[in-house]
């Protein structure tokens, strides 16, 4: 437990990316970038982004991105590149795919079927306040018979 | 001597919380009030035990007693005393000794307080409350001792993570855990009904109070978490969307929804059984927090007393527990009444929907956490869940909630007026809109999803005035009308109102710091400026400095805004030598509830000497990120002091 501690504290001292030792020249490749870095994991860290961990591996990580954003890569190409050397296991945002329908698709399945239920409640509930046909033409008769 | 006290007594309050749940069980059997009232003095004096037995642990941190294993481990002689006493909670076995001091003081309180509650009732949650408090204690004796003695002492401990010796970070863990088994109550209360058969208005209304003080310690809580790693861990951020964050905030999600459907079943019967569903897994995302953050099944960088072998026993516990719990809520639950009927425009509607969308949140958080697991599980893969997805799908479910709150309040119970709290809150629509235009059109750079956010943070806080000068007739009739008014309300009021506004004071503060935020590094040497934002820094100095158990080195900058002196932050880069560990302690000078945020970082030579890394924030509105959930935490207190009065008010009318 204490290596595990001393990792992590090792892994907390800054927000790494922003060295300006790593820096690239251009203000705009090195916003997407910093973008990117953002959603790529830092494999050997407890739960971080690149953009975060000070580890050896995710400073490599950054100089791998910065090159490819630098030779002029688009961002989905990077991710690409990324996911085929390290598996989607690297990206922090899940891919949209069929083995992660479930993940994707729970808020809107929670939100469907509660709607659903509140609607049928309703429903239900209309129905048992309106009249029956029956209800309604004795309804009809007793105002008819009504002295004018 | 102590510490065999302490290890007696804790044994002692398991014994006595098996009596408690033998004793009131059998109470409700034979409906005997006398051994009602031996179950209760049970719950009472497991609470005197387990208290007795806490004061021990932490007296062995305070003396620095190493002999005792998890003093060494997690303790160390040169720790200020504030950090030895929360050295106490800070390891696995002492959590857990707290855990089961909360949970025992639970029961205690119900036991002690729950003078108005029908005998039944309150016997039977007695006897689940001592039921938990069994299966905690049971654990905490047989896996977890706190009071293990070592057989050759160590002359020093090891010493408590120095990212953890923090004045937050010492009261957050007491505050979650009050939160987290706070909740307990709640769930035996469910359970509880659920074997009488009867979930009223009555039981929504003994709920509620419990509820509101689990809620609100767990608001604190985690806002003393956030606000731990906002300032501890160095580069400004205050949610990752970790597993052990998303642990405490499920709970502090279902509990919100739990509050507010208690209000429609309180008020006008419905939700019976939603109800108690929302009390029975409240307290079970309490457990299943527990077991994520302790087990390290999930990587985490909030892990710090993790051990695996144990997390399967607290598995077991927490399906144990939650699964009988369900099972009675399946076999019960249909016999539950509807409720009253409700029109599709109306309060109870709102709430509903409030439901329906806190519900989703959590299902997504739940799913966003474990989904990992579960796709490696089953097919082998591994994936990552991070702070994007959560962005994705979060946020639209809270910014949809956001929107439809304020209408809330203003609506009547059974059939609402949509035309009129149109036209009640049209004001706070055109100054949300205002708000929105004026943050796009004046903050640089211009973001549309950041100004969409401080539209919806001016919506609330406006909603929530706008619901104030609803219940006052504030603008429409004289001033001392509206002053009487605004006396006389009652506390719940006052607490909703508070609540929703620290929620938009929240939704501010998050949405301006997030959008623009602005961030700058460089390695400067002694002399050397760096600008974030409108502030210049300079560096004028870094010298040694030594603290009680580290060595620092503290930089000594000026920041100025056109030439102005506006602070001289001192930042610091501490190593502490009996871990090995360096950590840094930011400088952060609060311009209105703006941070600048100032981090040393490491020296590296430079083509003229040493230069030093030094990051600077300029972070907008941070102040309100905390700010907010304070006020929401208040307006929960609030609340709860307005129950009381009422509970002790219709207690007395009961007894005249």
């Amino acid at each position: 437990m204490r290596r595990a501690l001393a990792i992590v504290a090792a892994v907390f001292c800054l927000a790494a990316a922003s060295d300006p030792a790593e820096r690239l020249a251009d203000p705009a490749q090195e916003a997407r970038a910093r973008a990117i870095f953002r959603e790529v994991r830092c494999l050997v860290c407890q739960n971080e982004s690149i953009d975060d961990s000070n580890s050896e591996l995710a400073a490599d990580l950054r100089r791998l991105v910065r090159d490819e954003v630098k030779a002029g890569m688009s961002d989905e190409e990077v991710r690409d590149h990324l996911t085929g050397r390290y598996g989607e296991f690297v990206l922090l945002k899940p891919a949209f795919s069929w083995g992660n329908a479930a993940l994707w698709g729970a808020p809107f399945l929670v939100v469907g079927l509660g709607l659903l239920l509140l609607v049928r409640g309703f429903r239900t509930r209309g129905a048992e306040a309106e009249l029956s046909q029956d209800e309604a033409a004795r309804l009809a008769r007793l105002s008819d018979d009504e002295p004018a | 001597m102590i510490v065999e006290i302490g290890a007696f007594s804790l044994v002692l309050a398991l014994a006595l919380s098996l009596v408690q749940a033998m004793l009131s069980a059998a109470a409700r059997v034979k409906r005997s009030r006398v051994l009602a009232g031996a179950g209760e003095g049970a719950a009472l004096a497991a609470f005197a035990g387990l208290a007795l037995a806490f004061a021990a642990l932490m007296y062995a941190f305070v003396t620095s007693d190493f002999s005792v294993a998890n003093v060494a481990a997690n303790s160390h002689s040169d720790k200020p005393l504030l950090y030895r006493i929360a050295g106490t909670w800070g390891s696995h076995e002492g959590s857990m000794l707290l855990w089961c001091l909360a949970l025992t003081g639970c029961g205690a309180a119900v036991a002690g307080l729950g003078r108005g509650l029908p005998d039944g009732l309150k016997t039977l949650t007695v006897a689940v409350q001592g039921v938990l408090g069994v299966v905690f204690l049971a654990y905490t004796v047989l896996a977890s001792n706190p009071f293990a003695r070592l057989d050759a002492p160590p002359i020093e401990g090891r010493s408590l993570n120095p990212l953890l010796q923090d004045p937050a970070l010492a009261f957050h863990p007491p505050m979650l855990y009050l939160g987290y088994v706070g909740l307990s109550v709640v769930f035996s209360f469910a359970v509880a009904a659920l074997i009488e058969g009867r979930v009223d208005a009555a039981w929504a209304r003994w709920v509620r109070p419990w509820t509101l003080v689990a809620w609100s310690a767990l608001t604190v809580g985690i806002t003393l978490g956030a606000f731990w790693a906002y300032y501890e861990l160095g580069w400004g951020g205050w949610w990752f969307w970790d597993p052990v964050e998303n642990a405490s905030f499920m709970p502090w999600l279902v509990a919100t929804a739990l509050l507010h459907s208690a209000i429609v079943t309180e008020k006008r019967g419905a939700l019976a059984g939603w109800s108690v569903f929302l009390a029975l897994a409240a307290f079970t995302f309490s457990m299943l927090g527990a077991f994520l953050v302790r087990s390290g099944v999930l990587t985490s960088v909030h892990a710090f007393a993790v051990d695996p072998t144990r997390g399967a026993l607290l598995l077991i516990i927490l399906g144990v527990t939650a699964g009988a719990a369900f099972a009675l809520f399946a076999w019960r639950a249909p016999a539950l009444s509807p409720g009253g009927v409700f029109a599709p425009v109306s309060r109870e509607s709102a709430l509903v929907l409030n439901n329906i969308l806190l519900a989703a949140a959590t299902a997504t958080v739940l799913l966003g956490t474990l989904y990992p697991l579960i796709r490696e599980a089953a097919t082998g893969e591994a994936i990552s869940v991070g702070p994007p997805f959560f962005n994705l799908t979060f946020t639209p479910l809270m910014a949809a909630l956001v929107i439809l709150l304020p209408a809330g309040p203003l609506l009547a119970w059974k059939r609402g007026d949509a035309r009129g709290v149109a036209q009640r809150l049209w004001v706070a629509v055109l100054i949300a809109f205002a708000c929105g235009l004026a943050a796009f059109a004046l903050v640089s750079p211009h973001k549309a999803f950041a100004s969409a956010g401080i539209a919806m943070g001016a919506w609330l806080v406006v909603g929530a005035f706008v619901e104030l000068a609803e219940r006052t007739r504030a603008f429409r009739g004289p001033m001392t009308e509206t002053w009487r008014r605004l006396i006389g309300l009652p506390r719940g009021a006052w607490g909703m109102t508070l609540a929703h506004l620290g929620l938009g004071v929240f939704v501010l503060g998050a949405c301006f710091e997030t959008g623009w935020k602005l961030e700058s590094a460089e390695a400067i040497p002694i002399g050397g400026r760096l600008d974030v934002g409108a502030y210049q820094l300079v560096l004028d100095g870094v010298r040694g400095v030594e603290g009680p158990n580290y060595d620092a080195e503290r930089g000594y900058l000026r920041a100025t805004k056109a030439d102005a002196l506006v602070c001289e932050p001192r930042p610091e880069r501490r190593f502490y030598p009996t871990g090995g560990q360096t950590t840094s302690e930011v400088a952060i000078c609060t311009r209105g509830v703006s941070h600048l945020y100032v981090v040393l970082g490491e020296r590296r030579p430079g083509p003229d000497g040493p230069v030093w890394l030094v990051r600077a924030y300029w972070n907008p509105w941070a102040l309100l990120i905390f700010i907010g959930p304070a006020i929401m935490a208040l307006g929960g207190l609030v609340s709860l002091s307005d129950r009381r009065l009422r509970m002790a008010v219709g207690a007395k009318e009961a007894r005249a």
